[in-house]
């Protein structure tokens, strides 16, 4: 008893964590507002309120800021999920949301759209699309791989990300270099500086599509990461449940992808975090793994805009930040409860 | 609550590693089987709990083949101990019992006030409940024996079908398993399991199954069967049996020691 409740009240502190995170998001920029504006022109909205703001100030905070702090937390929040999804089904602490390949098809979607002048949307879409079409490649692959079905995920999520990735290098030689090789570049050193509201709402369906299974099923996660003997015998089908699974996360990892670009280390060092928060059990694990994700999306993206006058891309932050962390995660006395 | 095993045959390609097996269990009992490594005991295992079904022949639970059982449905009639292990990640023992009761709920949701009520009881009836919030990973093999066993307990079938529940245990915890297991027994389980020590197996199971290559070559009471020929069969090694205490313990004693051929 007293162990689960010391975990809903963690979970429960993260919540509020992130609400202070969001708050201080929203103040933070080029046009500063402070706390009484910010509430003042939220609220404004549902309450009658004499505005004593700047009108310049309404439009920043509604069409900039805004979909950029929803943005941010939405990204860390499905990156790590995935991460934490990932790690079960294939039983491997060191598994990640680019595993079977999301990325990388992601990467190459995006950089065959600019090499093509594409627009914003279409960078984003045709990221989206060639992301899922990676991981239906890889799945397809697998499932004529012998023996352990697992091991020929991994393996052939490994072999296709690395034909994507030599595509996207070739469209990188050939692209023009004044303007499509330094688009590319910075696409894929993940960035969420362009977020408009039209973007949240394409990422947002399949966003929710893939998380809300993704939280049903978390007690199945744990039953997973036993392996396919002892679930079936426990009554899980684990193939069904993984395959389940593997499709959710793959909605949530491509839809973070196609709108933030490359933001690696979120996905592998969040959920080890949060298993050091609430344990390892995934019905704790799950929410906590959401909430520290967006948390440090979200913080990490106010360094990224705030920082210096020039926006520091999300990729290289969150490897400079996530890689020492990580160091002290693994190598952290674990405590003896 | 019974199996019915007739004339199960299996292969894994050309290599024949089940040979028409036949053998009914009735009501609670404990059946060991015996047999060298590579019998064919874990496959026949792996038949019974519908993990394989490229079988030949017939595997009745309760009179309904298994073949046309769901993998829940089996869940709810068979519960399986492995050897101990370590998954990949470290759960508390509580969590690890109380995994047992996924097969009572349904896909979507997470164990309940009766499932938690469920794995506080088998801690408490295993004597393990002071394990409850420590690390699996970070108790003794015997404690993750009795937890495994608790896990098998929770899932509330009951037949148990275990793969040497004593393998890698000291001498102490594999007389404190094998005793649970045999109370378990006669509080209305079926238990098979799986060994490699002949003697123990003589004092605690009710049956022995001896298996060698794919094949059963013999099947009965422990006082019949457990015999001077059946462990040269078995292992290749001769053997003089000793019986202790009016009978109810037998010792195998290579011959070598005794100073004969072995």
């Amino acid at each position: 008893m007293k162990k689960s409740n010391r975990n809903t009240f963690r979970i429960f502190i993260l919540g509020i964590i992130l609400i202070i995170s969001i708050i201080i998001s929203f103040r933070l920029g080029r046009y500063p507002i402070n706390t009484k504006e910010l509430f003042g022109i939220l609220l404004s909205k549902i309450f009658p309120i004499e505005p004593f703001w700047d009108k310049q100030l309404e439009i920043v905070l509604f069409n900039i800021r805004l979909p950029r702090i929803f943005l941010a937390g939405l990204v860390g929040c499905c990156l790590s999920t995935a991460g934490a999804a990932y790690q079960g089904v294939f039983q491997n602490p060191m598994a990640a949301p680019d595993i079977l390949g999301a990325s990388s098809g992601a990467a190459f979607g995006a950089a065959f759209a600019i090499l093509n002048n594409g627009s914003h949307y279409m960078i984003t879409l045709s990221a989206f699309f060639f992301s899922l079409l990676t991981v239906v490649i890889v799945y397809l692959i697998s499932k004529k791989a012998k023996g352990n079905t697992i091991l020929g995920l991994i393996l052939s999520g490994i072999m296709v990300s690395s034909l994507f990735s030599a595509g996207t290098s070739f469209i990188k030689l050939v692209a023009d270099p004044t303007d499509q090789l330094p688009a590319i570049t910075y696409w894929l050193m993940g960035s969420l500086s362009g977020a408009k509201k039209s973007e949240v709402l394409f990422a947002l369906v399949p966003m929710i599509i893939g998380l809300v299974p993704l939280l049903l099923l978390r007690w199945r996660m744990n039953i997973l990461t036993l392996g396919d003997d002892e679930s079936k015998t426990m009554g899980v089908n684990s193939k069904q449940v993984r395959l389940i699974i593997i499709i959710a996360s793959t909605l949530i990892t491509s839809a973070s992808v196609s709108v933030s670009g490359m933001i690696g280390w979120v996905g592998l060092v969040i959920p080890h975090l949060a298993r050091k928060i609430v344990g390892n059990n995934y019905i704790y694990l799950i929410p906590a793994t959401m909430l520290s994700g967006a948390i440090f999306l979200l913080l990490v993206d106010n360094v990224s805009r705030n920082l210096f006058t020039t926006e520091i891309p999300l990729g290289i932050l969150t490897a400079i930040i996530g890689a020492p962390f990580f160091i002290y995660l693994i190598t952290r006395k674990e405590e003896n409860e | 609550m019974s199996i019915e095993v007739s004339n199960l045959s299996f292969s894994y390609g050309n290599m024949h590693v089940l040979d028409n097996i036949n053998f009914t269990i009735q009501g609670n009992q404990f059946l060991s089987v015996l047999g060298p490594n590579g019998a064919g005991k874990s496959t026949l295992f792996r038949c019974i709990l519908g993990l394989l079904n490229g079988y030949d022949g017939q595997i009745k639970i309760n009179g309904i083949e298994c073949k046309n059982l769901k993998i829940k449905e089996i869940a709810k009639l068979i519960a399986y101990i492995p050897q101990s292990h370590y998954p990949p990640f470290n759960y508390s023992v509580f969590d690890m019992v109380l995994m047992g009761t996924t097969v009572q709920i349904s896909s979507f949701s997470s164990p309940g006030k009766r499932q938690i009520a469920l794995a506080n009881a088998a801690l408490e009836r295993l004597g393990i409940e002071h394990l409850r919030n420590r690390g699996y990973a970070q108790i003794s093999g015997g404690e993750r024996q009795l937890v495994l066993l608790a896990r098998a307990l929770v899932q509330e079938a009951k037949i148990l079908i275990l793969d040497e529940p004593t393998a890698n245990l000291d001498f102490g915890n594999q007389i404190l398993v094998l005793t649970q297991i045999k109370s378990l027994v006669k509080e209305g389980y079926t238990v098979i399991q799986s060994t490699h020590n002949p003697d123990q197996t003589f004092y605690f199971s009710d049956t022995i199954m001896a298996m060698k290559n794919g094949k059963v070559i013999a099947y009965g009471v422990p006082s019949e069967i457990y015999t001077e020929d059946l462990i040269k069969a078995l292992y290749g090694v001769s053997v003089k049996i000793q019986s202790l205490c009016h009978d109810k313990y037998r010792v195998s004693i290579p011959k070598n020691i005794l100073g004969l051929e072995l």
